[in-house]
């Protein structure tokens, strides 16, 4: 494997070929938030919070660290004044979403964010789709999925699969930013097969 | 639909999970909507998860998953159909029909859509069912249109 030397935040470092920049800063010890990121899943790029400047060949673009491989004698900055003014504006934007999720307020008092900037639309799910690709490509069960698009666009349960495998397995939920996920499922559970959980909750 | 009318397309598309959209394409042309047990067998048959063929049958506005009626209307609302009265022939085939855009009436016989532009402006205010443009259209010539179908 070639390895590659580049620059973040003033520290040298090396990657491997084929490693992001997030994977090569992690590897680093510096911290870049993420929050549709997950060791275990292929890069997603959905929640932006992972942005940072690469500088090469004298000029600075942006770029979401999670998706992008890393390049010989690039300079990354992973915290400016720039990549902090968007990443308060992401935050923000996610926090019309889901204000109460504990996650997003940590992160918008590091970044000075305020949760009231834009209206809220509480739909509570950021689509960072962690349940869903984790249910994918992890406990490869596929019990839940997106459906609809754009601003329209939610997670939902496949009722059938759900009941079969969702009691017993449970991975997804503490990945949930949110805690809406929860709420889906209490919802198809209520709805698709309550007399299982009724049944399993008495043994 | 008949599950071994569902297995005739997929096989014609020689049950490729590749060719899946396809497949949706061919059932809801000749069934009009999606059920679910075909679904179900689309997954089953191509091993594509129901997640999966369900993300892509409700991001596509081709797919539908309720069933749909005989006949498809779609009323222009675009600009230049707007300022020439779409909204009263609207009107007149909500009152007719019974329903609101995007509903289909109890005996399956009409769909009601509302569409942004059919392209052809200058035939404004445009009512299309099936497919066939219906040009120049007052409330008055809207009804007689309507009552063409069976």
């Amino acid at each position: 494997m070639k390895e590659i030397q580049f620059e973040i935040d003033g520290n040298q470092v090396t990657a491997t070929e084929g490693m992001t920049l997030l994977e090569t800063a992690q590897s680093a010890g510096i911290f870049i938030p993420t929050l549709c990121h997950h060791e275990k899943l292929e890069p997603f790029g959905a929640c932006r919070l992972c942005i940072v400047e690469v500088e090469a060949n004298g000029r600075t673009k942006l770029v979401v660290s999670c998706v992008y491989l890393s390049e010989e004698n690039i300079i990354v900055r992973t915290r400016s004044e720039k990549i902090d003014r968007i990443r308060k504006t992401i935050i923000e934007l996610l926090m019309a979403h889901a204000p109460d999720s504990p996650k997003l307020q940590d992160l918008a008092k590091e970044y000075g964010a305020d949760k009231d900037r834009y209206e809220k639309e509480a739909s509570f799910c950021i689509h960072c789709g962690l349940c869903v690709r984790y249910c994918a490509e992890v406990t490869k069960k596929n019990a839940i999925g997106f459906v609809d698009r754009g601003i329209h666009k939610e997670i939902s349960f496949i009722p059938e699969i759900a009941a079969k495998e969702c009691n017993d397995c449970k991975e997804c939920f503490p990945l949930c930013p949110t805690s809406y996920l929860q709420a889906a499922f209490v919802l198809t559970e209520a709805l698709a097969f309550p007399a299982t959980s009724k049944s399993e909750s008495k043994e | 639909m008949e599950i071994d009318r569902v297995d005739q397309i997929i096989d014609k598309h020689h049950g490729e999970a590749s060719s899946l959209l396809q497949i949706l394409l061919d059932i809801q042309s000749e069934n009009n909507w999606l059920p679910r047990e075909v679904l179900g067998r689309v997954s089953e048959k191509l091993d594509v998860p129901l997640n999966q063929i369900q993300h892509i049958a409700t991001f596509y506005k081709a797919f539908s998953l309720v069933p749909k009626g005989r006949h498809q209307v779609h009323i222009c609302v675009g600009t230049a159909c707007h300022v020439r009265g779409a909204t009263r022939i609207l009107d007149t085939v909500e009152d007719a029909i019974g329903i609101k855009p995007g509903e289909t009436d109890l005996d399956l016989k009409f769909s009601l859509e509302t569409v942004n532009c059919l392209g052809c402006c200058a035939l404004g205010p445009v009512v299309e069912v099936n497919g066939k443009v219906h040009g120049k259209m007052s409330p008055v010539k809207t009804s007689e249109v309507l009552k063409i179908y069976e």
